[in-house]
């Protein structure tokens, strides 16, 4: 059975952590794990941004011993950067194994509105159906209701479902059926790259 | 159109270029990343991207500027998005007066890269899109497509070849289905002016002032229902060439003002006063003996004589029966593989039947009867059989079946078309090919009986 192990790199709330059990069952076939929480990589912090490297984050994922076929899924409530650009809801590696997710802008109050955790709720399981779908093999999808379509801001997360699009679900039925979901398949796919 | 369009990123900061390959990977693009200019210049011979970020300030000798402006040599159409740290007015004046496409600060807001991208994506599909669709009507109306081993067929596609590259008028002149427009647009695309437009306008299907505004175009309310401005045909064909089909049939009055397109290349829309200047070749063609119109009073001389300049008189299909078996094997070719019918030839006494014809449609009623025989043909090949609805015509005329001699040539004509419209429930277009006539002659006979449809 595959797997997503799942790591929280500073404190992130559990039932956001367990909402996600069920839809990436769904999606992907994976069975979810939580693992210990890790601390925050100090090298990830970008004083001059203030703001995290999703990069060392991503990189201090794949750090250690894990079984074949298993996938790796950070989660953090710090906001996340990469050097392009200003900020990242989340970082994948296409058709690697690990991704993460940050919590900071999905929540209203980062934007000076009241908290709603149902709504946080749903913009995560959205995210992470996205990045995790990015670990697969999928790019994005131009169906807006789809979790595989390219969001820039959060009202772009709420217009998205926590199913596949019928199109994307197809394409994971092919990758597994050539078994890119195995681990050797996804070592090879991504030295490949 | 599923190509993927490839990126390359060319930054010398490692985690910056790798970053953006992995973010426009997600969006589905086949994406490259170097380190330096000299390393761009390099891929970029080896390679068409369709899209360059590039650093502005890159250490190695060459900068970002000097590495777009050195892709550009290699290829023009390449878009360049200039990436930089900091924003200056200058450098991004400097930037984009030397021709990069967009100029973004670095970091910068996802979803600015993201509808950038898409934006230029967008537009090199529309460019690929027109690019391919030009070529395939290039391709299908070379010169070489137009075939024939006759003998004066070989004279006129020389003469085409000739012509082709000049600005002078060309006058065709054949009956309806010699394949007059295949030859003008055969001119147009072997000459300079084939990446140009190539815009037809039947003269025969339009009454004269939708004509006039059809060509000339008009301005908004120069009459009733012109409620904006439109460009017309000549405006539209502006550095190609127009292809004027059933000249003989224009008006007096179009004739007129046709001529003094001619002459000056300048034109006035309908209700305008503003002159417009146009650059467009004019090939005319008809099926009308224009000389003995001109005799008659109903053509203007000095119209005909600036038509006139270069006359290509195509012979009807009775007049080349060599052509026969050759065109019938081309469209059973191509018309098999368009209709899904499984059929690679004709028979011996099929051909026959085609050869003793004479064709009065000329090479579309042939292309007509193929289509038809293609349709109810049950093997590979097209026999006899296959080819009956020709023969009671034939057959008729030997076994008995005398033509009215109590009527005029214009009253068999009018009867044999009404009858056909009522066989065909008013419908013009099929109308058309089963007499094996074109569309616009049959318009014209319609018009010319006052025959209600």
């Amino acid at each position: 059975m595959n797997r997503l192990l799942v790591v929280s790199f500073g404190p992130v709330s559990p039932d956001l952590l367990d909402a996600i059990a069920d839809p990436v069952w769904r999606s992907y076939d994976l069975e979810v794990h939580r693992r210990a929480e890790r601390p925050i990589p100090a090298d990830a912090w970008d004083a001059k941004r203030q703001q995290h490297g999703s990069e060392v984050l991503l990189r201090t994922l794949l750090v250690g011993a894990r079984d074949p076929g298993d996938r790796l899924l950070g989660v953090t409530a710090v906001d996340l950067c990469i050097p392009m650009l200003s900020f990242v809801f989340g970082q994948a590696q296409l058709k690697g194994a690990a991704a993460v997710v940050s919590t900071a802008r999905l929540d209203p109050s980062f934007y000076g509105l009241s908290s709603r955790p149902d709504l946080v709720r749903r913009r995560f399981i959205a995210e992470v159906i996205h990045e995790v779908g990015h670990t697969v093999g999928l790019v994005h999808c131009a169906e807006r209701s789809c979790p595989m379509s390219l969001a820039t801001a959060v009202e772009a997360i709420d217009q998205k479902g926590e199913e596949l699009c019928d199109g994307c679900t197809a394409l994971v039925h092919d990758f597994k059926a050539a078994g890119s979901l195995t681990a050797e398949t996804l070592r090879r796919s991504s030295r490949s790259q | 159109m599923n190509t993927k369009w490839e990126i390359l990123v060319v930054d010398d900061e490692e985690i910056m270029r790798d970053s953006m390959a992995a973010w426009l990977r997600e969006d589905g693009y086949l994406v490259d990343t170097v380190s330096c200019g000299r390393e761009a210049i390099g891929r970029a011979r080896e390679k068409d991207y369709a899209l360059y970020f590039i650093d502005l300030k890159m250490p190695g000798g060459i900068d970002g500027i000097e590495t777009m402006l050195e892709v550009h040599k290699l290829h023009p159409e390449a878009s360049v998005i200039i990436i930089t740290a900091y924003a200056t007015v200058d450098t991004a004046i400097a930037a984009m007066k030397e021709g990069a496409q967009e100029y973004v600060v670095k970091p910068c807001h996802p979803q600015e890269i993201s509808l950038l991208v898409s934006r230029i994506i967008k537009v090199k599909n529309l460019q690929r899109e027109n690019t391919i669709l030009r070529q395939k009507l290039a391709r299908q109306y070379h010169v070489h497509d137009i075939l024939s081993k006759n003998s004066r067929m070989h004279q006129i596609l020389d003469l085409i070849r000739e012509v082709s590259g000049l600005k002078s008028t060309v006058l065709i002149q054949g009956e309806s289905g010699t394949g007059k427009e295949l030859v003008a647009r055969a001119i147009h695309f072997s000459g300079d002016r084939a990446g140009k437009p190539f815009i037809g306008v039947s003269c025969a299907a339009l009454a004269e002032t939708l004509l006039e505004s059809e060509l000339f175009g008009h301005e908004k309310g120069s009459f009733t229902g012109a409620t904006s401005q439109k460009k017309g045909k000549f405006e539209m064909a502006n550095g190609g060439t127009i292809f004027l089909d059933e000249i003989g049939d224009i008006s007096p009055k179009l004739q007129m003002d046709l001529l003094r397109v001619l002459q000056e290349r300048r034109l006035y829309r309908v209700g305008g006063s503003d002159e417009l200047e146009v650059d467009v070749r004019v090939i005319a063609a008809t099926n009308r003996d224009l000389p003995k119109a001109v005799q008659a009073g109903t053509f203007r001389d000095d119209l005909y004589y600036r038509l006139n300049v270069i006359t290509i008189t195509i012979p009807p299909l009775r007049d080349r029966r060599d052509d026969i078996p050759l065109l019938a094997q081309h469209f059973v070719q191509r018309l098999s593989h368009e209709l899904g019918r499984p059929v690679t030839g004709i028979s011996e006494e099929g051909l026959r039947i085609l050869l003793e014809r004479d064709w009065p449609g000329n090479v579309r009623e042939l292309e007509n009867a193929i289509e038809r025989a293609l349709v109810t043909c049950r093997g590979t090949t097209l026999t006899a059989e296959d080819f009956q609805f020709l023969v009671p015509h034939e057959a008729a005329a030997t076994s008995g079946w005398q033509p009215p001699t109590d009527l005029t040539l214009d009253e068999v004509e009018r009867s044999v078309i009404t009858a056909m419209l009522g066989r065909t429930r008013g419908n013009v277009k099929e109308a058309a090919s089963l007499l094996g006539i074109d569309r616009s002659t049959l318009y014209d006979r319609i018009k010319k009986y006052g025959i209600p449809r």
